[in-house]
Protein backbone atom coordinates (compact mmCIF):
# COMPACT_ATOMS: atom_id res chain seq x y z
CA UNK A 1 0.00 0.00 0.00
CA UNK A 2 2.71 2.48 0.92
CA UNK A 3 4.58 2.40 -2.40
CA UNK A 4 1.36 3.29 -4.22
CA UNK A 5 0.74 6.18 -1.87
CA UNK A 6 4.25 7.45 -2.35
CA UNK A 7 4.08 7.29 -6.09
CA UNK A 8 0.68 8.93 -6.52
CA UNK A 9 1.72 12.57 -6.05
CA UNK A 10 4.32 12.24 -8.79
CA UNK A 11 2.11 10.41 -11.27
CA UNK A 12 -1.12 12.23 -10.49
CA UNK A 13 0.00 15.84 -10.78
CA UNK A 14 -2.13 16.30 -13.88
CA UNK A 15 -5.12 14.42 -12.49
CA UNK A 16 -8.11 16.08 -10.85
CA UNK A 17 -8.80 15.64 -7.12
CA UNK A 18 -11.79 13.45 -7.98
CA UNK A 19 -9.48 11.05 -9.80
CA UNK A 20 -7.18 10.92 -6.85
CA UNK A 21 -10.01 10.19 -4.44
CA UNK A 22 -11.16 7.47 -6.80
CA UNK A 23 -7.79 5.78 -6.99
CA UNK A 24 -7.42 6.03 -3.23
CA UNK A 25 -10.78 4.32 -2.76
CA UNK A 26 -9.70 1.61 -5.19
CA UNK A 27 -6.48 1.07 -3.24
CA UNK A 28 -8.47 0.75 -0.01
CA UNK A 29 -10.78 -1.81 -1.64
CA UNK A 30 -7.84 -3.77 -2.95
CA UNK A 31 -6.23 -3.83 0.49
CA UNK A 32 -9.42 -5.16 2.01
CA UNK A 33 -9.60 -7.92 -0.59
CA UNK A 34 -5.98 -8.88 0.10
CA UNK A 35 -6.63 -9.09 3.84
CA UNK A 36 -9.70 -11.26 3.34
CA UNK A 37 -7.86 -13.54 0.94
CA UNK A 38 -4.97 -13.92 3.38
CA UNK A 39 -7.39 -14.79 6.17
CA UNK A 40 -9.08 -17.49 4.13
CA UNK A 41 -5.69 -18.80 3.02
CA UNK A 42 -4.52 -19.06 6.64
CA UNK A 43 -7.63 -21.03 7.61
CA UNK A 44 -7.29 -23.36 4.64
CA UNK A 45 -3.60 -23.89 5.40
CA UNK A 46 -4.20 -24.75 9.06
CA UNK A 47 -7.11 -27.09 8.31
CA UNK A 48 -5.26 -28.60 5.35
CA UNK A 49 -2.16 -29.26 7.43
CA UNK A 50 -4.27 -30.85 10.16
CA UNK A 51 -6.05 -33.06 7.62
CA UNK A 52 -2.77 -33.98 5.96
CA UNK A 53 -0.96 -34.83 9.19
CA UNK A 54 -3.88 -36.93 10.38
CA UNK A 55 -4.25 -38.78 7.09
CA UNK A 56 -0.55 -39.56 6.90
CA UNK A 57 -0.75 -40.84 10.51
CA UNK A 58 1.85 -38.26 11.62
CA UNK A 59 -0.57 -37.38 14.39
CA UNK A 60 -2.91 -39.98 15.76
CA UNK A 61 -6.25 -39.51 13.95
CA UNK A 62 -8.06 -41.38 16.70
CA UNK A 63 -7.08 -38.80 19.33
CA UNK A 64 -6.84 -35.69 17.20
CA UNK A 65 -9.46 -36.50 14.57
CA UNK A 66 -9.40 -34.45 11.34
CA UNK A 67 -11.41 -31.62 9.79
CA UNK A 68 -13.23 -33.83 7.31
CA UNK A 69 -14.42 -36.18 10.06
CA UNK A 70 -15.55 -33.23 12.17
CA UNK A 71 -17.47 -31.92 9.20
CA UNK A 72 -19.05 -35.35 8.65
CA UNK A 73 -20.00 -35.47 12.31
CA UNK A 74 -21.73 -32.07 12.13
CA UNK A 75 -23.48 -33.13 8.92
CA UNK A 76 -24.71 -36.36 10.54
CA UNK A 77 -25.96 -34.48 13.57
CA UNK A 78 -27.74 -31.98 11.40
CA UNK A 79 -29.36 -34.53 9.08
CA UNK A 80 -29.93 -37.56 11.35
CA UNK A 81 -29.93 -35.88 14.76
CA UNK A 82 -27.74 -36.81 17.71
CA UNK A 83 -28.06 -39.73 20.07
CA UNK A 84 -29.96 -37.38 22.39
CA UNK A 85 -32.43 -36.11 19.80
CA UNK A 86 -32.24 -33.42 17.14
CA UNK A 87 -29.24 -31.07 17.12
CA UNK A 88 -31.44 -27.97 17.18
CA UNK A 89 -33.01 -29.16 20.40
CA UNK A 90 -29.58 -29.57 22.04
CA UNK A 91 -28.46 -26.11 20.93
CA UNK A 92 -31.70 -24.56 22.05
CA UNK A 93 -31.46 -26.27 25.45
CA UNK A 94 -27.96 -24.99 26.10
CA UNK A 95 -28.81 -21.55 24.78
CA UNK A 96 -31.91 -21.39 26.93
CA UNK A 97 -29.93 -22.23 30.07
CA UNK A 98 -27.16 -19.80 29.21
CA UNK A 99 -29.57 -16.98 28.33
CA UNK A 100 -31.66 -17.44 31.45
CA UNK A 101 -28.56 -17.57 33.64
CA UNK A 102 -27.12 -14.58 31.87
CA UNK A 103 -30.28 -12.49 32.30
CA UNK A 104 -30.60 -13.33 35.99
CA UNK A 105 -26.88 -12.76 36.60
CA UNK A 106 -26.85 -9.47 34.71
CA UNK A 107 -29.96 -8.20 36.44
CA UNK A 108 -28.67 -9.10 39.89
CA UNK A 109 -25.22 -7.73 39.08
CA UNK A 110 -26.51 -4.41 37.76
CA UNK A 111 -29.02 -3.85 40.55
CA UNK A 112 -26.60 -4.76 43.32
CA UNK A 113 -23.68 -2.97 41.66
CA UNK A 114 -25.61 0.28 41.28
CA UNK A 115 -27.09 -0.01 44.77
CA UNK A 116 -23.70 -0.56 46.39
CA UNK A 117 -22.14 2.12 44.23
CA UNK A 118 -24.73 4.62 45.40
CA UNK A 119 -25.16 3.59 49.03
CA UNK A 120 -21.79 3.69 50.75
CA UNK A 121 -23.17 2.17 53.95
CA UNK A 122 -24.27 -0.95 52.07
CA UNK A 123 -20.94 -1.14 50.24
CA UNK A 124 -19.04 -0.95 53.52
CA UNK A 125 -21.03 -3.84 55.00
CA UNK A 126 -21.13 -6.18 51.99
CA UNK A 127 -17.79 -5.26 50.41
CA UNK A 128 -15.59 -7.87 52.15
CA UNK A 129 -18.13 -10.68 51.66
CA UNK A 130 -18.36 -10.01 47.96
CA UNK A 131 -14.58 -10.07 47.72
CA UNK A 132 -14.47 -13.44 49.48
CA UNK A 133 -17.18 -14.91 47.26
CA UNK A 134 -15.42 -13.61 44.20
CA UNK A 135 -12.18 -15.29 45.20
CA UNK A 136 -13.83 -18.74 45.18
CA UNK A 137 -13.20 -20.49 41.86
CA UNK A 138 -16.90 -20.56 41.11
CA UNK A 139 -16.78 -23.34 38.57
CA UNK A 140 -16.42 -25.82 41.46
CA UNK A 141 -19.92 -24.84 42.49
CA UNK A 142 -21.33 -26.53 39.37
CA UNK A 143 -21.27 -30.06 40.90
CA UNK A 144 -22.92 -28.70 44.04
CA UNK A 145 -25.66 -27.13 41.97
CA UNK A 146 -26.26 -30.46 40.22
CA UNK A 147 -26.71 -32.03 43.65
CA UNK A 148 -29.01 -29.22 44.80
CA UNK A 149 -31.09 -28.66 41.71
CA UNK A 150 -30.87 -32.01 39.88
CA UNK A 151 -30.14 -32.83 36.27
CA UNK A 152 -32.65 -30.35 34.82
CA UNK A 153 -31.90 -26.86 33.54
CA UNK A 154 -32.02 -25.24 37.00
CA UNK A 155 -28.55 -26.40 38.01
CA UNK A 156 -27.02 -25.07 34.76
CA UNK A 157 -28.81 -21.76 35.10
CA UNK A 158 -27.43 -21.49 38.63
CA UNK A 159 -23.83 -22.08 37.56
CA UNK A 160 -24.26 -19.56 34.71
CA UNK A 161 -25.63 -17.01 37.19
CA UNK A 162 -22.69 -17.24 39.58
CA UNK A 163 -20.24 -16.90 36.72
CA UNK A 164 -22.03 -13.93 35.17
CA UNK A 165 -22.86 -12.04 38.35
CA UNK A 166 -19.41 -10.99 39.48
CA UNK A 167 -17.96 -9.31 36.41
CA UNK A 168 -21.23 -7.48 35.83
CA UNK A 169 -21.47 -6.51 39.46
CA UNK A 170 -17.96 -5.11 39.64
CA UNK A 171 -18.39 -3.12 36.46
CA UNK A 172 -21.75 -1.69 37.49
CA UNK A 173 -20.29 -0.82 40.89
CA UNK A 174 -17.32 0.90 39.32
CA UNK A 175 -19.56 2.65 36.81
CA UNK A 176 -21.79 4.00 39.57
CA UNK A 177 -18.73 5.15 41.51
CA UNK A 178 -17.09 6.88 38.58
CA UNK A 179 -20.05 9.01 37.58
CA UNK A 180 -18.96 12.52 36.73
CA UNK A 181 -19.55 14.52 39.92
CA UNK A 182 -20.38 17.55 37.82
CA UNK A 183 -23.28 15.75 36.20
CA UNK A 184 -24.64 14.71 39.58
CA UNK A 185 -24.24 18.24 40.96
CA UNK A 186 -25.90 19.65 37.85
CA UNK A 187 -28.84 17.25 38.12
CA UNK A 188 -29.34 18.13 41.77
CA UNK A 189 -29.24 21.86 41.02
CA UNK A 190 -31.76 21.35 38.24
CA UNK A 191 -34.05 19.81 40.82
CA UNK A 192 -33.52 16.05 40.61
CA UNK A 193 -34.31 13.93 43.67
CA UNK A 194 -31.91 11.18 44.79
CA UNK A 195 -34.01 8.60 42.97
CA UNK A 196 -33.95 10.63 39.77
CA UNK A 197 -30.20 11.10 40.07
CA UNK A 198 -29.79 7.32 40.28
CA UNK A 199 -32.19 6.53 37.45
CA UNK A 200 -31.36 9.34 35.06
CA UNK A 201 -27.73 10.14 35.74
CA UNK A 202 -25.98 7.23 37.44
CA UNK A 203 -27.50 4.40 35.42
CA UNK A 204 -27.07 6.02 31.99
CA UNK A 205 -23.46 6.89 32.69
CA UNK A 206 -22.76 3.41 34.06
CA UNK A 207 -24.17 1.73 30.95
CA UNK A 208 -20.91 1.88 29.03
CA UNK A 209 -19.19 0.15 31.95
CA UNK A 210 -21.96 -2.42 32.16
CA UNK A 211 -21.91 -3.15 28.45
CA UNK A 212 -18.21 -3.88 28.56
CA UNK A 213 -18.95 -6.63 31.04
CA UNK A 214 -21.93 -7.96 29.07
CA UNK A 215 -19.66 -9.07 26.24
CA UNK A 216 -17.42 -11.07 28.52
CA UNK A 217 -20.23 -12.34 30.67
CA UNK A 218 -22.24 -13.98 27.91
CA UNK A 219 -19.23 -16.17 27.26
CA UNK A 220 -19.21 -16.98 30.96
CA UNK A 221 -22.89 -17.90 30.87
CA UNK A 222 -22.19 -20.38 28.07
CA UNK A 223 -19.31 -21.84 30.06
CA UNK A 224 -21.55 -22.20 33.10
CA UNK A 225 -24.27 -23.97 31.11
CA UNK A 226 -21.81 -26.27 29.31
CA UNK A 227 -19.92 -27.26 32.44
CA UNK A 228 -23.19 -27.92 34.22
CA UNK A 229 -24.36 -30.15 31.36
CA UNK A 230 -21.02 -31.86 31.21
CA UNK A 231 -21.30 -32.86 34.84
CA UNK A 232 -24.82 -34.13 34.63
CA UNK A 233 -27.73 -33.44 32.33
CA UNK A 234 -30.41 -34.95 30.15
CA UNK A 235 -29.92 -32.67 27.13
CA UNK A 236 -27.58 -30.05 25.73
CA UNK A 237 -24.31 -29.50 23.93
CA UNK A 238 -22.31 -30.10 27.09
CA UNK A 239 -23.82 -33.54 27.38
CA UNK A 240 -23.01 -34.12 23.73
CA UNK A 241 -19.38 -33.36 24.51
CA UNK A 242 -19.45 -35.67 27.52
CA UNK A 243 -21.03 -38.48 25.50
CA UNK A 244 -18.65 -38.09 22.59
CA UNK A 245 -15.78 -38.21 25.02
CA UNK A 246 -17.26 -41.28 26.68
CA UNK A 247 -17.41 -43.10 23.35
CA UNK A 248 -13.90 -41.93 22.34
CA UNK A 249 -15.40 -39.89 19.54
CA UNK A 250 -12.87 -37.04 19.23
CA UNK A 251 -14.64 -35.68 16.14
CA UNK A 252 -17.80 -35.30 18.23
CA UNK A 253 -16.02 -33.19 20.85
CA UNK A 254 -14.57 -30.92 18.17
CA UNK A 255 -17.88 -30.70 16.33
CA UNK A 256 -19.62 -29.59 19.53
CA UNK A 257 -16.90 -26.99 19.99
CA UNK A 258 -17.45 -25.62 16.51
CA UNK A 259 -21.19 -25.38 17.11
CA UNK A 260 -20.58 -23.56 20.40
CA UNK A 261 -18.22 -21.11 18.75
CA UNK A 262 -20.86 -20.27 16.16
CA UNK A 263 -23.50 -19.79 18.84
CA UNK A 264 -21.19 -17.51 20.86
CA UNK A 265 -20.29 -15.44 17.79
CA UNK A 266 -23.93 -14.92 16.85
CA UNK A 267 -24.75 -13.84 20.40
CA UNK A 268 -21.80 -11.46 20.39
CA UNK A 269 -23.00 -9.97 17.11
CA UNK A 270 -26.48 -9.37 18.49
CA UNK A 271 -25.01 -7.69 21.54
CA UNK A 272 -22.84 -5.39 19.45
CA UNK A 273 -25.90 -4.48 17.40
CA UNK A 274 -27.86 -3.61 20.55
CA UNK A 275 -24.93 -1.61 21.86
CA UNK A 276 -24.78 0.51 18.72
CA UNK A 277 -28.46 1.33 19.07
CA UNK A 278 -28.17 2.27 22.73
CA UNK A 279 -24.99 4.33 22.43
CA UNK A 280 -26.10 6.61 19.64
CA UNK A 281 -25.21 9.54 21.90
CA UNK A 282 -21.54 8.59 21.99
CA UNK A 283 -19.00 10.10 19.64
CA UNK A 284 -18.35 7.48 17.00
CA UNK A 285 -14.59 7.96 17.24
CA UNK A 286 -14.42 6.18 20.58
CA UNK A 287 -15.47 2.74 19.36
CA UNK A 288 -12.60 1.81 17.15
CA UNK B 1 -42.78 40.07 54.90
CA UNK B 2 -39.06 40.02 55.38
CA UNK B 3 -38.52 37.80 52.35
CA UNK B 4 -39.44 40.68 50.06
CA UNK B 5 -37.02 43.20 51.46
CA UNK B 6 -34.15 40.91 52.40
CA UNK B 7 -31.17 40.74 50.06
CA UNK B 8 -30.99 37.91 47.53
CA UNK B 9 -27.91 36.33 49.08
CA UNK B 10 -26.27 36.90 52.40
CA UNK B 11 -23.18 35.18 53.76
CA UNK B 12 -22.54 35.83 57.43
CA UNK B 13 -19.19 34.74 58.73
CA UNK B 14 -19.32 31.63 56.56
CA UNK B 15 -16.34 29.28 56.69
CA UNK B 16 -15.78 25.99 54.96
CA UNK B 17 -13.19 23.45 55.96
CA UNK B 18 -12.54 20.29 53.99
CA UNK B 19 -10.79 17.18 55.10
CA UNK B 20 -8.02 16.41 52.64
CA UNK B 21 -7.39 12.82 51.50
CA UNK B 22 -4.20 12.74 53.58
CA UNK B 23 -6.26 13.47 56.70
CA UNK B 24 -5.34 17.14 57.12
CA UNK B 25 -7.76 20.04 57.19
CA UNK B 26 -8.00 22.54 54.41
CA UNK B 27 -9.85 25.81 54.93
CA UNK B 28 -11.23 26.98 51.60
CA UNK B 29 -13.10 30.05 52.80
CA UNK B 30 -13.03 31.75 56.20
CA UNK B 31 -15.38 34.23 57.80
CA UNK B 32 -16.91 35.33 54.59
CA UNK B 33 -19.29 38.29 54.80
CA UNK B 34 -21.02 39.21 51.59
CA UNK B 35 -24.38 40.64 50.69
CA UNK B 36 -25.82 40.54 47.20
CA UNK B 37 -28.91 42.57 46.41
CA UNK B 38 -31.84 41.50 44.24
CA UNK B 39 -31.19 41.73 40.56
CA UNK B 40 -27.54 42.53 41.13
CA UNK B 41 -24.77 41.14 38.93
CA UNK B 42 -21.77 40.48 41.14
CA UNK B 43 -18.46 39.19 39.86
CA UNK B 44 -16.06 37.50 42.24
CA UNK B 45 -12.38 37.61 41.33
CA UNK B 46 -9.43 36.19 43.17
CA UNK B 47 -6.22 34.28 42.68
CA UNK B 48 -6.48 30.73 41.33
CA UNK B 49 -7.53 28.11 43.83
CA UNK B 50 -8.41 30.62 46.55
CA UNK B 51 -11.87 29.25 47.25
CA UNK B 52 -14.09 31.22 44.91
CA UNK B 53 -15.91 28.12 43.72
CA UNK B 54 -16.48 26.96 47.29
CA UNK B 55 -18.39 30.19 47.91
CA UNK B 56 -20.74 29.23 45.09
CA UNK B 57 -21.30 25.68 46.34
CA UNK B 58 -22.21 27.14 49.76
CA UNK B 59 -24.81 29.44 48.22
CA UNK B 60 -26.17 26.65 46.02
CA UNK B 61 -26.69 24.30 48.95
CA UNK B 62 -24.50 21.59 47.43
CA UNK B 63 -22.23 22.05 50.47
CA UNK B 64 -22.95 23.32 53.96
CA UNK B 65 -20.77 25.89 55.69
CA UNK B 66 -18.66 24.56 58.57
CA UNK B 67 -19.38 27.77 60.42
CA UNK B 68 -21.53 30.82 59.89
CA UNK B 69 -24.71 31.27 57.92
CA UNK B 70 -25.78 31.40 54.32
CA UNK B 71 -29.13 32.98 53.53
CA UNK B 72 -30.96 33.06 50.25
CA UNK B 73 -33.88 35.50 50.12
CA UNK B 74 -33.69 35.79 53.88
CA UNK B 75 -33.99 32.04 54.46
CA UNK B 76 -31.10 29.88 55.65
CA UNK B 77 -29.96 27.50 52.91
CA UNK B 78 -30.83 23.84 53.58
CA UNK B 79 -29.91 21.61 50.69
CA UNK B 80 -30.40 22.52 47.07
CA UNK B 81 -33.26 24.95 46.72
CA UNK B 82 -35.47 25.59 43.72
CA UNK B 83 -34.47 29.25 43.39
CA UNK B 84 -30.94 28.56 42.27
CA UNK B 85 -29.37 27.96 38.86
CA UNK B 86 -25.76 26.93 38.45
CA UNK B 87 -23.59 27.04 35.35
CA UNK B 88 -20.49 24.92 35.82
CA UNK B 89 -16.99 25.44 34.57
CA UNK B 90 -16.79 22.01 32.96
CA UNK B 91 -19.34 20.59 30.62
CA UNK B 92 -22.28 19.41 32.63
CA UNK B 93 -24.70 18.62 29.83
CA UNK B 94 -25.97 15.03 29.91
CA UNK B 95 -24.22 13.37 26.98
CA UNK B 96 -26.93 10.70 26.51
CA UNK B 97 -29.71 13.28 26.17
CA UNK B 98 -30.41 15.31 23.07
CA UNK B 99 -30.15 19.08 23.24
CA UNK B 100 -33.89 19.47 23.69
CA UNK B 101 -34.03 16.78 26.34
CA UNK B 102 -31.13 18.41 28.18
CA UNK B 103 -32.98 21.70 28.38
CA UNK B 104 -36.16 19.89 29.40
CA UNK B 105 -34.36 18.12 32.23
CA UNK B 106 -34.78 20.90 34.79
CA UNK B 107 -38.53 21.41 34.41
CA UNK B 108 -39.07 17.64 34.20
CA UNK B 109 -37.09 17.07 37.41
CA UNK B 110 -39.31 19.70 39.03
CA UNK B 111 -42.47 17.99 37.95
CA UNK B 112 -43.55 20.20 35.05
CA UNK B 113 -45.73 18.24 32.59
CA UNK B 114 -43.90 17.02 29.51
CA UNK B 115 -45.69 19.16 26.93
CA UNK B 116 -45.12 22.35 28.86
CA UNK B 117 -41.50 21.47 29.59
CA UNK B 118 -40.98 20.93 25.88
CA UNK B 119 -42.59 24.25 25.00
CA UNK B 120 -40.47 26.15 27.52
CA UNK B 121 -37.30 24.33 26.44
CA UNK B 122 -37.93 25.16 22.78
CA UNK B 123 -38.48 28.79 23.71
CA UNK B 124 -35.12 29.01 25.48
CA UNK B 125 -33.32 27.08 22.77
CA UNK B 126 -34.61 29.62 20.28
CA UNK B 127 -33.37 32.41 22.52
CA UNK B 128 -29.84 31.01 22.61
CA UNK B 129 -29.96 30.38 18.86
CA UNK B 130 -29.99 26.58 18.94
CA UNK B 131 -33.53 25.91 17.73
CA UNK B 132 -32.20 24.00 14.72
CA UNK B 133 -30.04 21.75 16.91
CA UNK B 134 -32.61 20.28 19.26
CA UNK B 135 -32.15 16.69 18.04
CA UNK B 136 -28.37 16.70 18.28
CA UNK B 137 -26.37 15.09 21.02
CA UNK B 138 -23.90 17.24 22.97
CA UNK B 139 -20.86 15.59 21.39
CA UNK B 140 -22.06 16.85 18.01
CA UNK B 141 -21.88 20.47 19.16
CA UNK B 142 -19.00 22.90 19.57
CA UNK B 143 -17.85 24.02 23.02
CA UNK B 144 -19.66 27.33 22.65
CA UNK B 145 -22.88 25.61 21.58
CA UNK B 146 -22.69 23.25 24.55
CA UNK B 147 -22.32 26.26 26.82
CA UNK B 148 -25.44 27.73 25.23
CA UNK B 149 -27.29 24.52 25.99
CA UNK B 150 -26.11 24.82 29.60
CA UNK B 151 -27.35 28.42 29.73
CA UNK B 152 -30.74 27.49 28.28
CA UNK B 153 -31.01 24.52 30.67
CA UNK B 154 -30.32 26.88 33.57
CA UNK B 155 -32.53 29.77 32.52
CA UNK B 156 -35.48 27.52 31.70
CA UNK B 157 -35.90 26.94 35.45
CA UNK B 158 -36.41 30.68 36.02
CA UNK B 159 -33.74 30.95 38.71
CA UNK B 160 -33.88 33.93 41.04
CA UNK B 161 -30.24 33.34 41.74
CA UNK B 162 -27.77 32.47 39.07
CA UNK B 163 -24.41 31.07 40.12
CA UNK B 164 -21.71 30.85 37.49
CA UNK B 165 -18.37 29.20 38.10
CA UNK B 166 -15.93 30.42 35.45
CA UNK B 167 -18.50 29.36 32.87
CA UNK B 168 -16.64 30.61 29.81
CA UNK B 169 -13.07 29.81 30.80
CA UNK B 170 -12.86 26.81 28.48
CA UNK B 171 -13.92 28.81 25.42
CA UNK B 172 -11.71 30.65 22.97
CA UNK B 173 -11.44 34.44 23.27
CA UNK B 174 -13.90 35.40 20.52
CA UNK B 175 -16.54 32.92 21.62
CA UNK B 176 -16.10 34.06 25.19
CA UNK B 177 -16.85 37.71 24.29
CA UNK B 178 -19.88 36.61 22.30
CA UNK B 179 -21.18 34.45 25.11
CA UNK B 180 -20.68 37.26 27.62
CA UNK B 181 -22.86 39.56 25.51
CA UNK B 182 -25.47 36.86 25.19
CA UNK B 183 -25.42 36.24 28.91
CA UNK B 184 -26.06 39.94 29.59
CA UNK B 185 -28.96 39.93 27.14
CA UNK B 186 -30.52 36.81 28.65
CA UNK B 187 -30.02 38.07 32.19
CA UNK B 188 -31.46 41.55 31.60
CA UNK B 189 -34.89 40.06 30.98
CA UNK B 190 -34.99 37.96 34.14
CA UNK B 191 -34.17 40.18 37.11
CA UNK B 192 -32.13 37.37 38.63
CA UNK B 193 -29.21 38.02 40.95
CA UNK B 194 -25.96 36.72 39.53
CA UNK B 195 -22.76 35.62 41.21
CA UNK B 196 -20.16 35.17 38.52
CA UNK B 197 -16.84 33.66 39.58
CA UNK B 198 -13.88 34.29 37.30
CA UNK B 199 -10.17 34.85 37.38
CA UNK B 200 -10.41 37.20 34.41
CA UNK B 201 -10.59 40.75 35.72
CA UNK B 202 -11.58 42.21 32.34
CA UNK B 203 -14.51 39.86 32.03
CA UNK B 204 -15.67 40.67 35.55
CA UNK B 205 -15.63 44.46 35.02
CA UNK B 206 -17.36 44.20 31.65
CA UNK B 207 -20.20 42.12 33.08
CA UNK B 208 -20.82 43.14 36.66
CA UNK B 209 -22.37 45.85 38.81
CA UNK B 210 -19.99 45.00 41.61
CA UNK B 211 -16.62 43.28 41.63
CA UNK B 212 -15.63 41.44 44.79
CA UNK B 213 -11.91 40.86 45.24
CA UNK B 214 -11.03 37.83 47.33
CA UNK B 215 -7.83 37.33 49.28
CA UNK B 216 -5.38 34.54 48.64
CA UNK B 217 -6.75 31.30 50.14
CA UNK B 218 -8.37 30.73 52.56
CA UNK B 219 -10.59 33.22 50.83
CA UNK B 220 -12.36 36.09 52.42
CA UNK B 221 -13.63 39.34 50.98
CA UNK B 222 -10.88 41.86 50.56
CA UNK B 223 -12.64 44.68 48.79
CA UNK B 224 -15.85 45.38 46.89
CA UNK B 225 -15.73 47.74 43.92
CA UNK B 226 -18.78 49.35 42.34
CA UNK B 227 -18.70 49.38 38.57
CA UNK B 228 -20.47 52.50 37.34
CA UNK B 229 -20.31 51.75 33.64
CA UNK B 230 -23.71 52.32 31.99
CA UNK B 231 -25.84 49.44 30.71
CA UNK B 232 -26.61 47.98 28.24
CA UNK B 233 -22.98 47.12 27.63
CA UNK B 234 -21.17 45.43 24.81
CA UNK B 235 -18.22 43.50 26.14
CA UNK B 236 -15.94 44.17 23.19
CA UNK B 237 -16.45 47.96 23.16
CA UNK B 238 -16.83 48.69 26.84
CA UNK B 239 -13.33 47.62 27.62
CA UNK B 240 -11.88 50.34 25.41
CA UNK B 241 -13.56 53.13 27.39
CA UNK B 242 -11.28 55.26 29.57
CA UNK B 243 -13.46 54.69 32.63
CA UNK B 244 -13.07 50.93 32.18
CA UNK B 245 -9.32 51.24 32.15
CA UNK B 246 -9.42 53.45 35.22
CA UNK B 247 -11.48 50.89 37.12
CA UNK B 248 -9.29 48.09 35.89
CA UNK B 249 -6.19 49.80 37.25
CA UNK B 250 -7.85 50.46 40.57
CA UNK B 251 -9.00 46.88 41.08
CA UNK B 252 -5.79 45.36 39.80
CA UNK B 253 -3.87 47.22 42.52
CA UNK B 254 -5.91 45.28 45.05
CA UNK B 255 -6.07 41.95 43.21
CA UNK B 256 -2.47 41.98 42.00
CA UNK B 257 -1.20 41.85 45.55
CA UNK B 258 -3.20 38.67 46.29
CA UNK B 259 -2.08 37.09 43.05
CA UNK B 260 1.53 37.81 44.03
CA UNK B 261 1.03 36.19 47.45
CA UNK B 262 -0.47 33.09 45.85
CA UNK B 263 2.35 32.90 43.35
CA UNK B 264 5.01 33.18 46.05
CA UNK B 265 3.33 30.43 48.02
CA UNK B 266 3.26 28.26 44.93
CA UNK B 267 6.94 28.92 44.37
CA UNK B 268 7.67 28.03 48.01
CA UNK B 269 5.80 24.73 47.54
CA UNK B 270 7.77 23.88 44.45
CA UNK B 271 11.05 24.74 46.18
Amino acid sequence: MSPELLSTPVVDTAKTPADRAHSRARAARRRKAVVTAARVLLLVAVLGLWELLARTQTIDPFNFSMPSKIWDQIATWVTHGTALGSLGEQIWFTLYEALLGWLVGVLAGVVLGIALGRITFLADILGPYIKVLNSIPRIVLAPIFVIWFGLGPASKVASAVVLVFFPVFFNAFQGAREVDRNLVANARILGASDRRVTLQVVIPSATSWIFTSLHVSFGFALIGAIVGEYIGATKGIGLLVAQSQGTFNAAGVYAAMVILAVVALVAEGLLTFAERRIFRWKPSGSDS
Amino acid sequence: MSADTSPAIELRGASKTFRTPSGGLHTAVRELDLTIGRGEFVAVVGPTGCGKSTTLTLVSGLEEPTQGEVLVAGEPVRGVGDKVGFVFQQDATFPWRTVLSNVMAGPRFRGVPKAEAKRKAREWLARVGLAAFEDRYPHQLSGGQRKRVALAATFVNDPQILLMDEPFSALDVQTRALMSDELLELWEGTGASVVFVTHDLEESIALADKVVVMTAGPATVKHVFDIDLPRPRKVESVRLEPRFIEIYREIWESLGEEVRITRERGAAHVA
